[in-house]
């Protein structure tokens, strides 16, 4: 027996791609690139999801709401799977993504010596913390502005 | 170093037995998971908030590898037990941690040596896992050695500005080492041999600039990869399994 596919793939795709990080609600696990592939089985939507950190507890507010975002659509047959292999890296994010985070206030995942005030641009801001506000976080304070700012780690 | 090994197997050797992957598996997942809830005893008790948000990433990053290799080792095993079964209704004696992730907190300095100690060898661990044939494996290992980077340079860190600091915090740290060496050996037995010298090295070079001594007393304590704990493992897991034997089948 085959039954109907109730969504298109690439209308899966979308629905997806639309969920956000609950901790930095500006990026889409599409932004950051955990979202790996979308796939239709017989009306069962399939996504497929990487971890940032091993301990990321963002992950399992991610998988309830790519249910819910598909539920809302109309489809209720939803399969979140993670895997771990490649594992991510802050290079999976996307140009958009780093765009997005620096409007946030985040300075987005560039090497350490590189980083620049989100607020002002100012070069050579200090390390508060290497552990920050969330896992992929670390804080530091602009040298400049005096500003104190989240800076995603390069991973 | 992975290649070496390879190259020289004689030709025609029979594929891992699953039984030992799972063994080896559910070893690293139970170090991870029982160091996760020490480090999770510590949130709202250390001396700095940064410090109180770093211990506590820490362990959240402790957590997710064990959950992650607790899964897989169920895949694995195929029989249907889930992380949950694995962390929450094995006993005691069923855990295969190393006896120091065990032990129990101490003044701060102690709790950074023992993150020294064991985070220098998952570095390691890691390094050489990451390159493991079994494709999930190499995955969780890369990931974790990312993490471990960040954990050793915080251990290393503390540890120097301790022993390196006034007479009090040397005393300390000092004590730390006195305590904890006992329990090293352990994580160089059978093959985790091959990760002593790298060890040893990052070990050193910490200890000289922290002006602390490796104890001369060669006593050494082992026993946790085959079951065989000292008293604190069975509270801690008291501890920790107690709402899930309590109500079977909880979820997150």
């Amino acid at each position: 027996m085959v039954t109907a596919p109730t969504i298109s793939i690439v209308s899966a795709r979308r629905v997806a791609a639309s969920v956000v990080d609950p901790e930095i609600p500006v990026l889409t696990i599409d932004d950051l690139g955990i979202l790996r592939s979308v796939e239709i089985n017989q009306g069962r939507a399939i996504v497929t999801i990487t971890p940032t950190y091993s301990g990321c507890p963002a992950m399992g507010q991610i998988e309830d709401d790519i249910v819910t975002a598909f539920e809302k659509v109309g489809v209720e047959d939803v399969e979140v799977e993670t895997v771990h292999f490649p594992a991510w890296s802050t290079d999976w994010i996307s140009e958009d993504g780093h765009r997005k985070l620096s409007e946030f206030g985040i300075a987005p995942p560039i090497p350490e010596p590189d980083v620049l005030c989100p607020r002002c641009d100012a070069s050579a801001p200090k390390l508060i913390a290497r552990f920050g506000s969330t896992a992929c976080k670390a804080l530091m304070v602009c040298s400049s502005c005096g500003e104190p700012f989240d800076y995603f780690k390069q991973f | 170093m992975t290649n070496q090994v390879t190259s020289t197997a004689p030709q025609g050797t029979p594929p891992p037995d699953p039984d030992d992957r799972i063994t080896t598996l559910l070893a690293h997942a139970d170090d991870n998971m029982v160091l996760a809830q020490r480090l999770g005893e510590l949130i709202s008790n250390t001396p700095e908030l940064e410090i109180d948000i770093a211990l506590g990433n820490k362990a959240l990053d402790h957590l997710g590898v064990a959950r992650a290799l607790y899964t897989h080792a169920g895949k694995t095993e195929g029989e249907g037990r889930t992380e949950d079964d694995l962390a929450m209704f094995r006993t005691e004696r069923d855990y295969t941690n190393l006896l120091l992730v065990e032990q129990p907190n101490g003044d701060f300095a102690h709790t950074m040596m023992l993150q020294l100690l064991f985070d220098a060898y998952q570095m390691e661990l890691w390094k050489d896992l990451s390159g493991s044939t079994d494709e999930t494996l190499g995955g969780i290992a890369a990931k974790a050695l990312k993490e471990a980077t960040y954990h050793l340079r915080f251990s290393s860190g503390w540890v120097i500005r301790l022993g390196d600091g006034t007479e009090e915090s040397h005393h300390r740290a000092q004590n730390g080492v006195d305590a904890l060496w006992r329990y090293t050996s352990e994580m160089f037995e059978g093959e985790a041999g091959k990760y002593r010298s790298a060890w040893t090295t990052t070990i050193e070079a910490v200890f000289v600039e922290a002006n602390l001594e490796v104890p001369s007393a060669p006593y050494q304590r082992t026993g946790g990869r085959g079951g065989f704990h000292t008293e604190h493992l069975g509270f801690l897991l008291a501890e920790m399994q107690w709402v899930q034997r309590s109500y079977p089948g909880l979820q997150w």
